[in-house]
């Protein structure tokens, strides 16, 4: 059994918070909206700093062109949209505005994944992994708890740089003791294994961990990765602990195709390093409607799909 | 410098234009003639920038949204200085600095362009940090007629109205016509300068290839305080080239080396009438 972890608050909140912090000793700290405050948290950030957030109205493209040209002006942009439109939408001025004219941009997918849930498919984003990956010159990060959440938007602070990181709505359990301990660019080891390696990121990683603890009391050893950084990737990290595995199970709240789940197996293969590999994803099909939990459940990204996939691996 | 100077200047990124065309065997030849005249007058008046002034915080910016009219753009930073000759022979060849659209890697550009309707939002960014960083420099954006078609464009207006940013000047390089055909066929426009001005732009109608009207129509902005300025230039695709005048044909047209010595002699003939 894994220990079980304290509860943080929403990551959206937690990022809030953060800016709000943040934008005190900061005058160049921005935020731009596409009338997304109070969905992205960020209402009592603009009641505080009005001089220090930019509303466009429901206009995702002119978000990401403006705050290219704010970041090109030495401003800090975070651009807070919904994943869903901000990596769609606002795609082409994210390749082109941000990314190749390489303006420092912090773009904030919130309510990402299928954090909106009932809401259905034109709010999902289960494809903004696959379609960013593609853009060069754009990090590209996943925090599951507060402190990853806080590690990435300063390692932007402190380095601004072109770089999208995508936000869930849930309060996650918190998976370290402080911020201290997660590092840009450095996968997250929570747990060593020599039988199963599980690798997931953002809001999987809360039925990744509880399926870690669930393999481990029926005596299977678990590894468990938090990939909180798709780019850079932490490769060495990624194929060590798979190298000590016997297989891998990867956790993504994305389409199967273009996310954590084939970046992993494509490195691993690229190495030669060969191990049987489950991914626990969406498949490329319209989704059931229902709740984040709902479709987490009813896709086997869960424990009771952790559990399935080890017996199925370990046979 | 003389309007004499200034006019000569105009026929010299002519010529430049077309043999940058003609090395590349590619470009966009009728775009970048009728915009010519529009460049010369910002950066040898207008603009206060410089080869050595491009991290200068006070500088005016200019973006250009019609990236295809990239060639024009390299004959103009050629000549002050910004880039070095042995570029401009290389536009879009194999290992070559420069591509076939303006990218920020090359000196004296501010933007990657290309992807058209991207130009106005990033200059209304720009505009909107001048005025919270209380600077004086002015953001200028040129955007072809073709690309007013892109709803981001719209956005964009909507929210250079909205911010007041009178430090904003868009340009409309309105020669009428784009790779299809004529703009009012393709997609009508028109009323141009009304749909500008209900967006809260204050609006001046210019011939943009009278280097005089320009530089006094660019002299006199803001034209009002508190609204982002639009100068509709009227122009005429392919300026300059009798045959190349007015012909959609020559929006991506290269000209073969008859051609190519026949635009030259007509600029020729044009120095020599100055």
């Amino acid at each position: 059994m894994l220990p079980p972890l304290k509860m943080g608050i929403p990551n959206l909140e937690y990022m809030a918070q953060i800016l709000t912090d943040r934008a005190k000793d900061d005058p160049n700290l921005m935020i731009v909206t596409s009338d997304s405050r109070g969905s992205g948290r960020v209402t009592r950030f603009g009641e505080q700093f009005p001089r220090q957030i930019i509303e466009v109205g429901i206009a995702e493209q002119d978000s990401v062109g403006i705050s290219a040209g704010l970041a090109s002006c030495g401003k800090k942009v975070f651009t807070v949209s919904p994943g869903s439109f901000l990596s769609a939408r606002s795609f082409e001025q994210v390749k082109n505005d941000v990314a190749y004219s390489n303006n420092p941009v912090a773009l904030l997918g919130i309510s990402s994944g299928v954090s909106y849930g009932g809401l259905g498919a034109t709010h999902h984003s289960v494809h903004d992994i696959a379609a960013l990956m593609a853009v060069p010159n754009l990090d590209l990060c996943v925090p599951a708890d507060n402190f990853e959440t806080e590690m990435v938007l300063d390692s932007y602070l402190q380095h601004p740089r072109p770089i999208y990181v995508r936000f869930g709505k849930k309060a996650m359990p918190l998976f370290y003791q402080s911020a201290s301990e997660v590092e840009f660019g450095k996968a997250g080891i929570l747990h060593h294994g020599s039988d199963i390696l599980i690798i997931a990121s953002g809001e999987t990683l809360q039925p990744a961990y509880e399926g870690a603890s669930a393999l481990e009391a029926e005596g299977i050893r678990t590894g468990l990765i938090s990939l909180h950084s798709l780019r850079p990737l932490d490769k060495s990290t990624i194929l060590e602990m798979a190298a000590s595995a016997k297989a891998v199970i990867t956790l993504e709240e994305h389409s199967i195709y273009g996310g954590l789940g084939s970046i992993v197996a494509s490195w691993l293969m690229q190495q030669r390093l060969f191990r049987p590999i489950k991914m626990l994803a969406f498949p490329n099909e319209d989704l059931v409607t229902g709740s984040q939990t709902d479709l987490f459940n009813h896709y086997g990204i869960s424990v009771s799909g952790i559990t399935a996939a080890a017996a199925e691996l370990l046979r | 410098m003389s309007d004499q100077e200034l006019k000569a200047k105009s026929i010299f990124y002519r010529e430049l234009t077309l043999k940058i065309i003609t090395a590349a065997n590619a470009g966009h030849t009728g775009g970048d003639l009728s915009c010519i005249d529009i460049l010369n007058v910002l950066y040898n008046r207008i603009l206060n920038v410089a080869p050595d002034r491009m991290n200068d915080p006070d500088r005016d910016r200019y973006v250009q949204s019609k990236g295809h009219a990239a060639e024009a753009l390299y004959a103009v930073l050629n000549e002050r200085g910004f880039i070095p000759e042995s570029w401009i022979e290389q536009v879009g060849l194999y290992l070559s600095p420069v591509a076939g659209h303006p990218t920020c890697k090359i000196p004296g550009v501010e933007q990657s362009t290309g992807a058209l309707g991207h130009g106005l939002s990033i200059a209304v960014g720009m505009a909107i940090a001048g005025r919270l960083d209380n600077k004086s420099y002015r953001v200028f954006c040129l955007m072809g007629d073709g690309e007013l078609a892109e709803g981001s464009i719209w956005e964009a207006a909507m929210a250079a109205a909205h911010y007041q940013l009178d430090n904003l000047i868009a340009i409309v390089d309105r020669n009428r016509l784009q790779i299809s055909g004529k703009t009012e066929d393709v997609m009508q426009l028109e009323p141009l300068k009304q749909k500008f001005e209900a967006f809260g732009f204050s609006v001046r109608e210019v011939d943009g290839n009278d280097l005089d009207a320009l530089l006094a129509v660019l002299q006199a902005v803001p034209f009002e305080t508190g609204k982002p300025s639009l100068i509709l230039a009227n122009t005429i695709k392919g300026k300059g080239i009798s045959y190349m005048e007015n012909q959609a044909k020559w929006h991506h047209g290269v000209p073969s080396e008859d051609q190519l010595q026949q635009a030259l002699r007509e600029l020729k003939a044009e120095r020599e009438a100055l």
